[in-house]
């Protein structure tokens, strides 16, 4: 047990976790939204991350990005590559619903059926990709040259962070406003507390669900974006493990609840930076389910609880 | 991830049934040829199944009346699809003898199933050291182990990248962790730091945290490319300027592809040969067969080829006598004098090891490294 290491750079292991975790978080807000309005795990939303990864390379390659343009080109090359993640996750997040989840809705299937097609379409995009693009890790350019952007108390903060974690709680805010405070907000609200009622009041439960599987895939389009401006790689496996953390991330903070994504999302990531500098890096998913576990044990709806119907707080 | 790997693994042995049955033909007879044409790591062992492939075609060419014939199965390198496919080459009887496998977990899981159908496998590249001491008679390689190549990385860094502060690193599997603990063994006190990352991890910046405590000036890495160009990428963004020395899990085109301009000034060791080092026409034949030199193991490919051709050659119709064939060889290949010791390992005194360097993104050989 590296005590010395971990307390001696306590804060720098924590942004490096909070930065680790925003991630987690934009993700596991696909799954909350999606599992608050339907009951459902929509196990693909990790391959929808994964297209969002691969849009944001291929628009950066078209555009030419090659790590030395100047700082207009850089922004435009962000703004293109959010762009392109976002409409790619977005669209894919889409098409799984209307391929995987509309009809069986209409059949009435039971939940275990949805889970089978849901694990079946991931499998369908993860390995497809990886027969087209390689199983191998896939290098991007590199956007943004990593610099410290400020030191607190001793704390170096770097740039490619601060902007994770920033531009994450940004959307996370966006995200909780346009669900609490506008008209398609309520709307989905409605659906989540009592379809029944929700239909019979006038509220298009279809469109309801497509809009949030849209707002799951915008965001892990821009989390995809994030990714890519972070850590420069990608595969066609990224989605599986970085999606059942958010999952797991989801389900810590309470699943259906918003806020409680962003929770559970943040104190995984750092609960796994601090296990791996305590003990190996290996370490760290052994770390991040012991405390999934524990928290369950005393507080089986997630830390924050609540579903997406009645989360206002 | 891993079950949908399988079915398209049995897809693709599927039409793997025995075409000539027994055939009385007085010369000739019928290679298997395993390892991970496809996957994650094929870019490792495609020059060598290359190498095989142009033996064969050239062994035919020149004797038209002794023809021997190859056939490939793909296990994407993972163990479990290698089994099976060892099961079904050990009950065709048409074949008579092995090229494989062609990393060190496959090898292992499938020697048992060979041994006991009495055929000799010829590994041009499984290096890791236990292989040879499970007791299995039927199995040679044509490459030096995990153990003198990594006697040769301690060598390298001390003498070379003269390091005070190694920080090693392993991805916790057999090939990593064995040759990681040989390094570690080898350079004691040298070593400041360790850390274990896993396969398909993504994020390293807690072993970053690591190296930078340790203030390490050299970072040994054990293991593959999908671990190690995010973890290379990402510690150069960081900052980390510590001198980067992989093994020949890395020797692999992919690696610098992934990490990019990070990958500058990496080295991998392999104990195997420079293209251009190689001897006769080895090197201009397989560029003009394939477009592209040979890469890792292309001539170690050929070499385990030869000494299975030459043996068919020779007469050798039988499982049995190819097995005593190859234990009893003895002449000089393109990739380096090719004699087994007792165990089925290349006589140590003929093993070669070289350090690769990348520069723009591609690797350039470096220097031989002499075993002290």
């Amino acid at each position: 047990m590296n005590f010395d290491e971990l307390f001696g750079h306590l804060g720098q292991h924590t942004v490096d976790g909070l930065a680790k975790g925003s991630i987690y978080a934009l993700v596991a807000l696909g799954y909350t939204l999606v599992y608050g309005v339907l009951k459902l795990i929509n196990f693909a939303h990790s391959e929808v991350f994964m297209i969002g990864t691969f849009a944001v390379l291929g628009v950066w390659n078209l555009l030419g990005a090659d790590g030395t343009q100047g700082v207009a080109m850089t922004l435009l090359l962000l703004a293109a590559g959010l762009l392109g993640g976002a409409l790619a996750s977005g669209a894919t997040a889409v098409a799984v619903e209307r391929v995987a989840y509309r009809r069986l809705r209409q059949l009435n299937a039971p939940p275990l059926i949805f889970l089978i097609t849901a694990i079946g379409i991931s499998m369908v995009l993860s390995e497809t990709f990886g027969i087209w693009q390689g199983r191998l890790v896939v290098g991007m350019p590199t956007l943004i040259k990593q610099k410290v952007a400020f030191t607190i108390f001793g704390t170096e903060v770097t740039n490619t962070q601060l902007i994770t974690i920033v531009a994450a709680l940004v959307m996370m805010f966006a995200l909780d406003q346009f669900i609490n405070r506008t008209r398609y907000g309520r709307g989905v609200r409605a659906v989540a507390q009592n379809p029944d009622a929700a239909a019979l009041m006038g509220v298009n439960k279809d469109r309801v669900i497509m809009l949030i599987f849209l707002l799951g895939g915008l965001l892990a389009g821009a989390a995809a974006l994030l990714y890519s401006v972070r850590y420069g790689n990608t595969r066609f496996n990224v989605g599986f493990l970085l999606g059942l953390k958010a999952f797991t991330a989801a389900v810590l903070g309470g699943i259906g609840n918003l806020r409680g994504a962003l929770l559970g999302g943040l104190l995984l990531g750092v609960v796994e930076v601090y296990a791996a500098t305590l003990t190996q890096s290996n370490w760290e998913d052994v770390a991040a389910f012991v405390v999934l576990v524990v928290v369950l044990l005393f507080r089986p709806t997630g830390l924050l609880g609540e579903s997406l119907g009645r989360a206002r707080a | 991830m891993g079950l949908s790997a399988a079915l398209l693994g049995m897809a693709a042995c599927q039409d793997a049934g025995s075409d000539d049955t027994t055939d009385s033909a007085a010369c000739g007879g019928k290679i298997a040829i395993f390892g991970a044409f496809t996957g994650p790591n094929a870019g490792l062992v495609i020059p060598s199944l290359n190498g095989a492939k142009l033996a064969v075609k050239q062994f035919n060419a020149a004797n038209p009346d002794c023809k021997v014939t190859m056939q490939d199965f793909d296990t994407q390198g993972n163990a479990d699809q290698a089994t099976p496919i060892a099961n079904q080459v050990a009950q065709d009887q048409s074949f008579t003898s092995v090229i494989g496998g062609h990393f060190s977990g496959e090898s292992k899981a499938t020697m048992a199933t060979y041994d006991a159908a009495g055929l000799v496998m010829v590994s041009p590249s499984a290096t890791a050291a236990e292989l040879t001491t499970l007791g299995h008679k039927n199995f040679f390689r044509v490459v030096g182990n995990d153990d003198t190549q990594g006697e040769a990385a301690v060598t390298y860094i001390k003498n070379v990248l003269k390091g005070q502060k190694v920080f090693v690193i392993d991805d916790g599997q057999t090939y990593g962790v064995g040759i990681i603990d040989k390094v570690k063994a080898g350079l004691g006190a040298t070593v400041a730091g360790s850390d274990k990352v896993q396969t398909d991890q993504q994020n390293f910046d807690a072993t970053i945290s690591k190296i930078k405590s340790a203030k390490a000036d050299v970072i040994a890495y054990g293991g593959y490319t999908n671990e190690a160009a995010p973890l290379l990428k990402q510690a150069r963004a960081a900052g980390v300027t510590a001198k980067f020395l992989g093994f020949d899990g890395l020797y692999d085109p992919g690696f610098p592809k992934g990490a990019g301009a990070a990958a500058d000034g990496a080295v991998v060791t392999c104990p195997c040969l420079p293209a251009a080092e190689a001897g006769g026409t080895f090197s201009a034949d397989f560029t003009k067969e394939y477009g592209e030199a040979p890469g890792s193991y292309g001539a170690e490919g050929y070499d385990g080829a030869t000494i299975l051709l030459e043996g068919y050659k020779a007469g050798k119709k039988t499982r049995a006598e190819l097995q005593e064939w190859v234990r009893a060889y003895d002449k000089q290949g393109v990739s380096k004098y090719l004699k087994f010791a007792e165990n089925g390992d290349v006589d140590k005194s003929k093993v070669v090891i070289w350090s690769y360097d990348i520069t723009g993104g591609a690797f350039k050989a470096q220097q031989e490294i002499k075993l002290s």
